[in-house]
């Protein structure tokens, strides 16, 4: 997914998806999906990575823009952006972070200034996931010049080809292009591309993150697909490792089984009405630490060979198991870092105070 | 049952039953009769309210979060479903109506456990010993009482003799009565533990909002936070499994041993870890005998070990997992 050739292969088989209707079933049909329920989506997931099918490559789009278009996005936004998302004409990226703009995301620097019918653009992002081969990318930026912290944001709409920008890829951990700063010179944008309020892009941007880290980024069938992979990694090492392992093994397997049940549950709470808030905190620990738990295992079990590629000619069963325990050491970086998860957990579940 | 517990069994009635000979009410027996949780799963025929272990599940995460001292799971939970499942048995079912009215008390016995609970007050022992099930009268049996670190715990070893009148199921019918007991009174650890790590960390949570060090309260250091955080995240996952698991044995479906065991190792986790952190957050006002703290950190310690210890239940899922059959899942079936 991230080398130019691999982008397009998998832009391929999303328009292929979307030719099915599969793309995001939980979208009403006139976007493209199906108009499932969310305990349908789970059910499509389950049936997605019992298939082994692709990562999906709009993620950024059709998990965290999508659903919040669908709730802050006026009519013709929803229109005009939500059917390309699905079927992966357009993809996205997601531009929040900043050099001096990590986990506290309210110092952002990058402004926005009104200007007629548009917005001009100016500053920086990175860590910009797949923006190095992306079409969008939407982001917050300061619109009021003399605000503080999290006052004064927008949440906007950029086209990665307007004028003035420069991506600059970066490779990941793995060595290969995940990731990309982009630099804002003066990029104009109709006012049209902001989604909700101006100077409301805090709040717009924390449901994104409510996704993110609640229920669509990660879905449990993609736990519980590894869980099963390594009980049979497991199961055909049995022999060479010692009970410690087969309980690390179990440890994973019960622990994706209960990421899953309590998907159902939060999933059964917002068919109800409900609402999902600083819980989401609590399910990004989890299966961030599911995931590099899930990894860890499958390496002690490797052994010496946890160290070789796929490609070398002894890998054997190392499948991509090290490339799969790169990735999930991002996992409690990524979407708030679990020490922030902590304090939001701390400070709006349990009511401790603030510092 | 919160409101019922809160008022009928606060902290200072579970020092007073460290004091009496007893260490367990009438009275408070009696009021649970009356709310109808004793007979909760005693069929309506019987004089109870028919309902399952789905419901059972909630009454007993009350039961941890007060640390009731008296064996509700083990008559309520464990004796009377057991019982009503001996369809033939006469004095089975007399026994029914009477654990709903408040009027018997029936504790389990099974190989897993080297002790009784309660059997000084027990009118009767249900019993697991190899394929076979008894039931034995307060006559029957001699117990010699071990004491327990959780000072509400009343824990017997029991001395017995076979009667070919006690034996009250044999054979398959015997083993698999052996099994669910242990599944529902394991479930049943699992569900009260629930309570005991919820209350624990109100308790930490509350501490830390009060205490103040260098100028401020010591809730406010992310330290603290990070490790109440911690215990939050173990107990929002602990919560679903155990409702998996008591929907599993309430359907008597396949992988229900599965189920339970995985909710009994999630929930003592979630209880032994709020323990360890609620007194890290007290600091040494947590180590006194005089804050009440103690009372669920004994009790998530002791519970934690009984009805299986966590090694116990992770060889039955490893046999289940492990043993060539599909291992069981929900939802993502392989
Ligand atoms: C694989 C990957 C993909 C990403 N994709 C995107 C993307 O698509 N779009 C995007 O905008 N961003 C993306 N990010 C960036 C990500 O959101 C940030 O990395 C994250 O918010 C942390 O910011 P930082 O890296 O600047 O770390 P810092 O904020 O500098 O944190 C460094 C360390 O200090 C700790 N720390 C900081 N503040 C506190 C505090 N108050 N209390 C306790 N500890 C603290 C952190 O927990 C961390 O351990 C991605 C990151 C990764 C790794």
């Amino acid at each position: 997914m991230d080398t130019a050739d691999g982008f397009e292969a998998h832009r391929r088989w999303e328009q292929t998806l979307n030719e099915g209707r599969w793309a995001m079933v939980p979208w009403p049909r006139k976007y493209g999906g199906r108009g499932a329920n969310l305990i349908e989506w789970l059910i499509f997931e389950e049936e997605y990575f019992r298939a082994g099918a692709p990562g999906r490559v709009n993620q950024n789009g059709i998990f965290l823009l999508g659903p919040t278009l669908m709730d802050f996005g006026t009519e013709e936004q929803k229109a005009r952006y939500l059917p390309p998302m699905a079927s992966s004409r357009e993809v996205w990226a997601q531009g929040w972070s900043e050099p001096n703009a990590g986990s506290d995301m309210a110092a952002i620097r990058a402004s926005a200034r009104k200007q007629g019918g548009s917005y001009i653009i100016n500053g920086q992002k990175t860590w910009c996931s797949r923006a190095a081969f992306a079409d969008w990318l939407f982001g917050i930026f300061r619109t009021d010049p003399d605000s503080q912290r999290h006052r004064g944001l927008t949440f906007i709409l950029v086209p990665l080809n307007a004028k003035g920008i420069t991506v600059r890829p970066i490779a990941q951990l793995d060595g290969e292009t995940g990731f990309a700063e982009v630099f804002f010179d003066d990029v104009e944008v109709p006012l049209a591309n902001r989604l909700g309020e101006e100077n409301q892009g805090w709040k717009v941007a924390m449901a994104t993150a409510g996704f993110e880290r609640g229920l669509m980024l990660r879905s449990p069938a993609r736990f519980q697909a590894t869980a099963k992979r390594l009980l049979e990694l497991y199961k055909r090492h049995a022999a060479e490792v010692d009970d410690s392992v087969r309980n690390a093994v179990l440890k994973a397997w019960m622990d994706a089984e209960a990421y899953c049940l309590n998907t159902y549950k939060t999933a059964s709470q917002l068919i109800a009405g409900g609402s999902i808030g600083a819980e989401s905190s609590l399910n990004k620990i989890f299966w961030s630490e599911l995931d590099v738990h899930m990894h860890e295992t499958a390496l002690s079990i490797l052994d010496a060979r946890a160290e070789i590629l796929p490609t070398a000619p002894e890998a054997g069963d190392v499948d991509g198991w090290l490339g799969g325990f790169l990735f999930s050491m991002a996992g409690p970086i990524y979407a708030g870092t679990n020490e922030i998860q902590r304090n939001v957990i701390a400070e709006r579940l349990l009511g401790l105070p603030r510092a | 049952m919160r409101s019922f517990l809160s008022k009928q069994c606060d902290a200072v009635y579970v020092r007073k039953s460290w004091e009496t000979e007893s260490g367990r009410s009438q009275q408070l027996w009696a009021g649970l009769a009356e709310l109808g949780a004793l007979g909760l799963q005693v069929p309506e025929t019987r004089g109870g309210l028919g309902m399952n272990e789905v419901d059972m599940v909630l009454l007993l995460e009350e039961c941890g979060r007060a640390a009731l001292p008296e064996p509700f799971a083990e008559t309520a939970a464990v004796a009377a479903p057991l019982l009503a499942s001996l369809n033939d048995c006469a004095e089975a079912q007399s026994i029914l109506s009477a654990i709903a009215q408040g009027s018997a008390i029936v504790t389990p016995s099974h190989e897993i456990n080297p002790f009784v609970s309660d059997a000084h007050i027990a009118d009767f022992v249900l019993l697991s010993r190899g394929d076979e099930i008894h039931l034995l009268k307060r006559d029957q049996i001699e117990a010699e009482l071990q004491e327990s670190s959780d000072p509400c715990r009343k824990l017997f070893k029991l001395r017995w003799t076979p009667a070919v009148g006690s034996r009250v199921a044999a054979g398959q019918q015997g083993r698999s009565l052996s099994d669910d007991m242990l599944n529902r009174a394991a479930l049943a650890v699992a569900a009260q533990q629930l309570g005991v790590a919820t209350r624990l960390t109100d308790m930490a949570v509350a501490y830390a909002c009060e205490r103040e060090q260098f100028g401020k309260a010591i809730g406010s250091f992310q330290a603290v936070k990070h490790q109440l955080a911690n215990v939050a995240v173990r107990v929002e996952f602990a919560r679903p499994v155990v409702a998996r698991a008591a929907f599993c044995v309430a359907t008597e479906a396949a992988e229900r041993s599965v189920a339970v065991s995985h909710a009994k190792i999630a929930a003592c986790e979630a209880a032994t870890a709020a323990a360890k952190t609620a007194l890290q957050v007290h600091g040494a006002i947590g180590y006194t005998w005089e804050v009440d703290l103690q009372i669920w950190m004994k009790r998530a310690w002791a519970l934690d070990k009984t009805w299986g210890a966590s090694r116990v239940h992770q060889a039955r899922i490893a046999a289940a997992l492990l043993g060539g059959e599909a291992a069981p899942s929900f939802g993502f079936s392989v």
